[in-house]
């Protein structure tokens, strides 16, 4: 199985001193659905920018569909992660002055192969978030103008997945993105981010501190194991 | 494009604060326009004030100081010359034509100026236009008065109204030539020039009313009527200033020169381009002083921009860190940054236009009669769009400062904000 995100022998710490992380292997395969379980400042979020190649490891190596993210500059490593990784973040993470449709295709306009492959699909940009916003029970066509401020917590999070998804991005990342929602509510939001991952053929790295979500995954790993820094050991 | 579509939302989203902002530079825009163009305008409408005359001639004094009291009606002479000198200088063989002033008395804080028809004939303003009449006609009879435009206008005067004249120059002089009133024969068209707030009446006129008055006042016991007036000598033995026009204007400096000499009586003859362009070297220091000012003041504007950008900044921190989730590029947030303070500055220059043209709109008539300066809604100048371009620009680089500051937030926060 050809892999997603692989990480080999990371290491990663604010001052050499104290190193947060230290991962020897981990890998996520392609159209795998991982649960990535850490408490809170385990070091999750310093991960995720790791991988999202905002931040370089001190030492080791991350590749991401097979394109090793130490080889792209900093501005190649902005573009990568533009075409092909999409975020959802716990929660406020819609821009409060854009309308729902604004923040949807927000990131085809920072990324010309999402925008070529949403306007393959669907005809536009516009066409493409309609169709996800549709998929996520958003269908109500005056929704598409209103300002996200006026919407739910639970039809928010809907917005940030559209958003994350629109482009068909290979890799989706999710950062907490229930920890706003209720039990009911939560359980939905999974059922259809996990219904759209598998028709869009998308690798989804979920992390949680949350254990009560790990039976909807493929495969379940923790940070805290994964870790090995001696403060973990 | 899509920067500026999220400046432009974001500043929407911040309006009021950004309105603020704008009113800021809006404001101090204006100020330094609006002190550029009543410079550059006063400049004109001073050089527009006379032209064709070659020579100014009155008692020795100083070259402003005449040609502030003969031509602008500011101040006053501290002596007279005498008709004698006039009549010796006009009949001078390089003379071509000589324009007596007699200046001294007013009509409700209009300046009264006394002269000849000759006025009417040589006279000229802007680029050498003669004196017109939108109503009536010169003076012929003694006791007729040629009022400026705004005169007429502002005291409601027509063809045959009656008007006294108040000896002095006071707004409210007890002083009254009453006994003697002038009828208005002729109103002219509107120069934007002191012209226009001055009565013209002939030199043989002011003599008619004076003739029973001394040092200021009327002579007690004598009592002389208009009718009896108008039967006397009535040529005047001085003058205040007189204007000159030569036949060759190779023959200006040696006139100038003879005059400057004449051992009878001290006279000042000058050049009025010269006089003026003095003026201006004395004014100019002021004139920068008060562009300093404007310009402390723009900085000022652009500093509360930067404050009001660097403060909201750390509230924005989330929005920006979204926008890197998304895919922007860090340095397409110092861009954004740059941009929202281009943006505010360009809004800002705007509104300034639009404030200084609507407070010339609200200001110009008062600006025309109380210094006689009339501001023209007309366009920006060359080098006040270069004043605006050096605003915007200024503006621009300010948002650099906040555009570096997200740059390393985004880069320091990358996706996820840390606190």
């Amino acid at each position: 199985m050809q892999a997603a995100i692989e990480l080999d022998n990371l290491r990663f710490g604010w001052t050499a001193e104290t190193p947060l992380l230290s991962i020897e292997r981990f890998k996520v395969d392609r159209d795998e659905r991982l649960f990535l379980q850490g408490e809170s400042g385990s070091g999750k979020s310093t991960l995720l920018n790791l991988v999202g190649g905002v931040l370089e490891p001190n030492a080791g190596e991350i590749r991401l569909l097979d394109m090793g993210l130490h080889s792209l500059s900093k501005t190649r490593r902005d573009a990568f992660r533009a075409d092909h990784i999409g975020f959802i973040f716990q929660m406020f993470n819609l821009l409060p002055y854009l309308n729902v449709l604004d923040n949807v295709t927000l990131p085809c306009s920072f990324s010309r192969n999402r925008r070529d492959r949403a306007v393959l699909r669907d005809g536009s940009v516009e066409g493409a978030a309609q169709r996800l916003l549709g998929h996520l029970e958003l269908n109500d066509p005056a929704l598409l103008k209103r300002p996200v401020t006026e919407l739910s917590m639970g039809q928010q999070q809907r917005v940030a997945v559209a958003r994350a998804l629109i482009g068909a991005p290979e890799i989706l990342i999710a950062d907490e993105p229930t920890s706003a929602l209720d039990v009911s509510n939560r359980d939905r939001f999974i059922s259809l981010l996990l219904q759209e991952c598998e028709v869009l053929e998308t690798t989804l790295l979920f992390v949680s501190h949350d254990p009560a979500l790990r039976s909807h995954f493929d495969r379940v790993e923790n940070l805290h194991h994964l870790n090995q820094t001696e403060a973990n050991v | 494009m899509i920067l500026l579509r999220l400046t432009a939302r974001s500043l929407w989203h911040r309006r009021t604060t950004a309105l603020l902002t704008l009113l800021t530079i809006g404001v101090s825009v204006m100020l330094l326009l609006g002190v550029e163009k009543v410079r550059t305008e006063t400049r004109t409408s001073f050089a527009n004030t006379l032209s064709g005359t070659d020579l100014i001639v009155g008692a020795r004094s100083g070259q402003i100081q005449l040609l502030l009291y003969s031509i602008f009606r500011m101040g006053d002479a501290t002596s007279n010359i005498s008709w004698q000198s006039y009549q010796l200088v006009a009949k001078h063989r390089q003379v071509a034509w000589t324009v007596p002033i007699s200046l001294g008395d007013s009509h409700k804080g209009y300046r009264v100026l006394g002269t000849n028809q000759d006025y009417f004939k040589h006279y000229k303003y802007g680029n050498r236009i003669p004196l017109s009449f939108e109503q009536g006609r010169q003076f012929d009879a003694l006791y007729d008065v040629v009022l400026g435009a705004d005169v007429a206008e502002k005291l409601g005067y027509k063809l045959g109204s009656k008007v006294v004249v108040a000896h002095g120059i006071g707004n409210a002089s007890f002083s009254k030539h009453e006994d003697k009133p002038f009828t208005v024969v002729g109103i002219l068209e509107r120069t934007g020039t002191p012209v226009d707030q001055t009565l013209h009446l002939s030199l043989e006129a002011l003599e008619a009313i004076h003739i029973d008055w001394k040092a200021g006042v009327r002579i007690p016991g004598t009592n002389v009527s208009a009718e009896e007036a108008a039967k006397m000598q009535l040529q005047p033995k001085q003058i205040t200033a007189f204007l000159v026009g030569v036949k060759s204007k190779v023959a200006t400096f040696h006139l100038q020169r003879s005059i400057n000499n004449y051992r009878k009586e001290p006279m000042l003859a000058i050049l009025p381009g010269v006089a003026l362009q003095q003026l201006w070297d004395m004014v100019g220091i002021a004139e920068k002083a008060l562009m300093l000012v404007s310009a402390l003041v723009v900085v000022a504007g652009l500093v509360g921009m930067l404050t009001v950008i660097l403060t909201s900044l750390n509230e924005r921190r989330r929005e920006l860190a979204i926008l890197r989730s998304v895919g922007a590029r860090a340095w397409q947030i110092l861009l954004l940054l740059t941009l929202e303070s281009a943006l505010l500055t360009l809004l800002g220059v705007g509104f300034g236009i639009l404030l200084l043209y609507l407070g010339i709109l609200l200001a110009q008539p008062v600006l025309a009669s109380q210094i006689g300066v009339f501001i023209p809604l007309s366009a920006l100048t060359f080098y006040q769009w270069q004043l605006l371009g050096v605003v915007v620009v200024c503006g621009t680089l300010t948002g650099l400062i906040p555009g570096y500051r997200a740059y390393r937030y985004s880069v320091a926060d990358g996706m996820t904000i840390r606190v």
